[in-house]
C-alpha cells in the first residue's frame, strides 16, 4: 500500500491533522503517527469516530454470527408443524422459582373455541417446564463439518407436549423463533450474494465505461439511464412471475439473486466509472504508464487501491436495498417461496389485517428487518465519510 | 439549448422503446402462454379443455404466431391508440384499468407533495441548526423511514388503526362510496383516505430528501457569497432563504424523475397491503394469469409515466438553474 500512497499523500496531508489524532498521544508524537500512517490507518481513525457506525458494526457483526450459528440458536426444527399448537403466542421465561435462579416457562393447554373455531390456550400454572441453557436437542452440523446436538436453550429430557415458544408459533404450529434464525441466515446471504454478483456487473462494466471512454462509454451509460427509468417492481414482479413453478428452492433462490442484483449493478458501475474517470487524469497513472507498466498492472496495482474503499462504501449502501428487495418480493409471494424460509417468507403470513388482530407477533420478523438495514446505513455512512481520508 | 432537449426528447423515445421490448418479453418469459394457464385453472375447478378449443383461442388472440409477429401487432395497435383485450375479463384494457391509472397517479403525486412539504422545512431546520436536538431527530427520523420498507409501515400502520383507534386503515374510499360514480362526496371521501396513504408511500422518499436537502444545504452555507451577503447585514432568514436554499433545492427538481418511479414502484406493493384501487395489485394478477394485453399496458404506462416525468424534471432543471442552462449550450 505504500507504494500508492506516498504520491499523493506526501503533499496533501489531511488538511486539519488535529482533528483525526489519537487522543492520548501528545501532539507531535501524533503528527509524525498521521505521517506515517497507511491508507487504512486513516481511514479506521475516520471511521471510529463516527459513533452511528460503530456501533452498526457491532450489530451487523451480531448478525453475521447469528446467521452463521443458526442451528446453535434455535431449539426447534423450523418446518415441524404441528396443528395442536397452530397460533400459539409468545410464551414469556420466569428467571427465578422460589428465589432461585432457575428458568421455566408454564405449560399451555389448547382447545377449540366451538364458536369461533379459533384455538385458545390457556397457560397450567401446575406445569412448569424448565428452560435449561446449553440444552441437548435435534443434531445438526455446525459450519457444516462440525456435529453437534447442543443449543442456547432448549428444554431438556422433556416430553413431546413440553414445548418452548419464545416468539410463538405461526397458523401451522411451527415455533417462530426457530423459523427467524434460519430466515435470517437466508435473507442475509441473499443479500451478499446480489451484492457480490452487482459488484461484479458494476465493476467490469463500469471499468470499461470509465477506462476507455468514448463509444462503449456512452453505450453502457445510456442503458444504465434506461435501466433506471423503468420502474422496479413491475420489472421485479414480471422477472419473478416469470419463474416456473416447478423449479426447485435453491434454483429459486438463485434466480432471485440474479434478479435483485440485475437492477442493482448500475449504482455500483456509476461510482465505479466516475472513479476511474478521475483516476484517469492523475499524475501516479501518467507516471505508471510512462514507467511501462502494462494495462492490467496500472488498473489493479494503481488504480483500483485508490477506489477501493469507495466501492466497499457503495456496496454496504447497495446492500439493504437488496435485503429490502427480497423481502418485499418473498412477501408478495413472488421472491422464495416456501418451503425456504426468509424474512419475507415469515413477513407474509402477517399480511392481512384479519391475521394480524389475532396474532400480532407475526410481525416480529419485520423487526430484524428494520435493525439490519438501519445498520448498514450506519456503517455505509461511516465508510463513505472514511473512504476518502484526505478529505 | 434546443439540442440539448432535442437530445433528451431522443433519449426519451428511445427509453420509451426499451420499455416496450422489455415488458413484451418479461411477460414472454413464463413457459407457456395465457391459454396454458387458463387450462391449469379450468382443470383446477373441474372443466377439461379440448385440444381443438385450446387452439381456437390461441388462434383468437394471436398466440399461435411467433414471438415478433406479435410484438409488432401489438405495437401496432398501441400506435392506433388500442391496447387491446384483459383475456381474463373479457373487456378492453382500458376498461379494465379506466380509474385505477388516475387513482395511481393522485396518490403518487399526493405522495410526493406530502414529501416535498415536510422534508423540505425539516432539511433547511437541520443544516441550519445543525447538532441541535432537533437535527438529531430529524436525522433519527429519517434513518427510521429509509429503514421501513413501505409495505412493512402499511402493515403496522394498519394494526395500530385496528388495536387503538378501532378503525379500518385500507382503501382509498369509504365502503358504501366505492362503486358510486364521481361527485363531489366521492371526491371529499378521498380526500379523507388520502392523508395516511401519502404518509406510508412518502415517508421512504421523505427520509432521503431531508438527507440530501441537509448536506446541500450545508455545503452552500459554507460558501464566502453566504458570509458577504450576511456582512452586508441582510436579515438571517433572507440571507438563507433568497440563495443557499435555491441552489440547495436543485436535488429536489432533479431527483423528480427518479422520485416518481420509486413513489409508483412502492405504491404496487403498498396497495396490495392496503388494498387500493390501483394498478399494482392488477398487475400482480395480470403477471401472474400471464394476460398479455392487460400486464404489458401497465409496464408501459408506468414506464411511460417515469420518462415524462424525468423529462420534465430535465426541463424544470434547465429553468432553475441558469448554470445548467448555459453550460449545454
Amino acid at each position: 500500500m505504500a507504494e500508492t500512497t506516498s504520491p499523493n499523500i506526501g503533499p496533501a496531508l489531511p488538511a486539519s491533522p488535529r482533528e483525526m489524532l489519537p487522543q492520548e498521544l501528545p501532539t507531535s508524537q501524533a503528527e509524525e503517527q498521521i505521517a506515517v500512517a497507511t491508507q487504512w490507518q486513516l481511514m479506521w481513525w475516520r471511521f471510529r469516530k463516527h459513533k452511528l457506525a460503530m456501533v452498526g458494526s457491532v450489530i451487523l457483526i451480531l448478525f453475521y454470527l447469528v446467521a452463521l450459528s443458526v442451528d446453535f440458536l434455535s431449539y426447534a426444527d423450523p418446518d415441524a408443524s404441528e396443528a395442536q399448537r397452530s397460533l400459539m403466542a409468545p410464551q414469556s421465561i420466569h428467571w427465578t422459582d422460589n428465589g432461585r435462579l432457575s428458568p421455566y416457562v408454564y405449560g399451555l393447554t389448547g382447545k377449540r373455541d366451538p364458536k369461533t373455531f379459533k384455538r385458545v390456550y390457556t397457560i397450567d400454572p401446575e406445569v412448569k417446564i424448565p428452560v435449561r441453557f446449553f440444552a441437548k436437542g435435534f443434531e445438526y452440523k455446525w459450519l457444516g463439518f462440525i456435529p453437534s446436538d447442543i443449543h442456547l436453550i432448549g428444554v431438556e429430557g422433556a416430553r413431546a407436549d413440553e414445548t418452548l415458544f419464545i416468539l410463538g408459533t405461526d397458523v401451522q404450529g411451527r415455533d417462530l423463533w426457530s423459523r427467524l434464525m434460519y430466515g435470517t441466515q437466508t435473507s442475509l446471504f441473499i443479500g451478499l450474494a446480489s451484492v457480490a454478483l452487482s459488484l461484479f456487473l458494476g465493476v467490469v462494466l463500469g471499468g470499461i465505461s470509465g477506462y476507455y471512454g468514448g463509444v462503449i462509454d456512452t453505450v453502457i451509460q445510456r442503458v444504465i439511464e434506461i435501466l433506471r427509468s423503468i420502474p422496479t417492481i413491475p420489472l421485479w414482479l414480471g422477472l419473478a412471475a416469470a419463474l416456473p413453478g416447478s423449479w426447485s428452492v435453491q434454483q429459486v433462490y438463485f434466480a432471485i439473486t440474479i434478479i435483485i442484483s440485475l437492477l442493482g449493478w448500475t449504482e455500483l458501475a456509476r461510482v465505479v466509472r466516475g472513479r476511474f474517470l478521475s483516476l484517469r487524469q492523475e499524475d501516479f497513472v501518467m507516471a505508471a504508464r510512462l514507467a511501462g507498466c502494462s494495462q492490467m498492472r496500472i488498473i489493479f496495482r494503481h488504480m483500483v487501491p485508490s477506489f477501493l474503499s469507495h466501492i466497499i462504501a457503495a456496496m454496504t449502501l447497495a446492500l439493504p436495498a437488496m435485503i429490502i428487495s427480497e423481502t418485499s418480493l418473498s412477501f408478495l409471494g413472488l421472491g422464495l417461496r416456501p418451503p425456504a424460509i426468509s424474512w419475507g417468507v415469515l413477513l407474509q403470513d402477517a399480511q392481512s389485517i384479519q391475521a394480524l388482530a389475532i396474532s400480532p407477533w407475526l410481525l416480529i420478523p419485520s423487526i430484524p428487518v428494520v435493525v439490519a438495514v438501519l445498520a448498514f446505513n450506519f456503517v455505509g455512512d461511516g465508510l463513505r465519510d472514511a473512504a476518502d481520508p484526505y478529505g | 439549448m434546443i439540442a440539448y432537449i432535442i437530445r433528451r426528447l431522443i433519449l426519451a423515445i428511445l427509453t420509451i422503446w426499451a420499455i416496450t421490448v422489455l415488458s413484451f418479453v418479461i411477460i414472454q418469459l413464463p413457459p407457456g402462454d395465457y391459454v396454458t394457464s387458463y387450462i391449469a385453472s379450468m382443470s383446477a375447478s373441474g372443466i377439461g379443455v379440448t385440444e381443438a378449443e385450446a387452439q381456437a383461442l390461441r388462434i383468437q388472440y394471436g398466440l399461435d404466431q411467433p414471438i415478433y409477429v406479435q410484438y409488432l401487432k401489438w405495437m401496432g395497435m398501441i400506435a392506433q391508440g388500442r391496447f387491446g383485450m384483459a383475456i381474463e375479463w373479457g373487456r378492453p384494457v382500458m376498461d379494465v384499468i379506466g380509474d385505477r391509472l388516475t387513482l395511481t397517479i393522485v396518490i403518487s403525486v399526493a405522495a410526493i407533495v406530502f414529501t416535498w412539504a415536510l422534508a423540505l422545512p425539516i432539511g433547511i431546520y437541520s443544516a441550519v441548526r445543525r447538532y441541535s436536538i432537533g437535527d438529531y431527530i430529524a436525522t433519527l427520523i429519517g434513518f427510521i423511514g429509509l429503514a421501513i420498507p413501505g409495505f412493512m409501515l402499511a402493515l403496522i400502520v394498519m394494526y395500530v388503526g385496528f388495536k387503538y383507534f378501532n378503525a379500518s386503515i385500507g382503501g382509498l374510499f369509504s365502503a358504501e362510496m366505492a362503486d358510486a360514480p364521481w361527485n363531489w362526496a366521492k371526491f371529499v371521501d378521498l380526500l379523507k383516505h388520502l392523508p395516511v396513504v401519502a404518509i406510508v408511500l412518502g415517508i421512504g422518499g421523505t427520509a432521503q430528501m431531508i438527507r440530501i436537502m441537509r448536506s446541500n444545504l450545508l455545503d452552500e452555507l459554507r460558501k464566502p457569497y453566504v458570509m458577504t451577503a450576511r456582512a452586508r447585514g441582510l436579515s438571517e432568514a433572507r440571507v438563507i432563504m433568497k440563495y443557499p436554499v435555491r441552489v440547495a433545492l436543485n436535488p429536489f427538481i432533479s431527483t423528480l424523475g427518479y422520485l416518481f418511479p420509486y413513489v409508483v414502484s412502492g405504491s404496487i406493493i403498498v396497495s396490495m397491503v392496503l388494498s387500493l384501487p390501483t394498478v399494482g395489485p392488477l398487475l400482480l394478477k395480470a403477471l401472474i394469469a400471464q394476460d398479455l394485453f392487460l400486464a404489458g399496458t401497465i409496464v408501459l404506462m408506468l414506464g411511460v409515466m417515469t420518462v415524462v416525468g424525468t423529462f420534465i424534471s430535465d426541463l424544470l432543471l434547465m429553468w432553475i438553474d441558469p448554470r445548467i442552462r448555459f453550460e449545454k449550450q
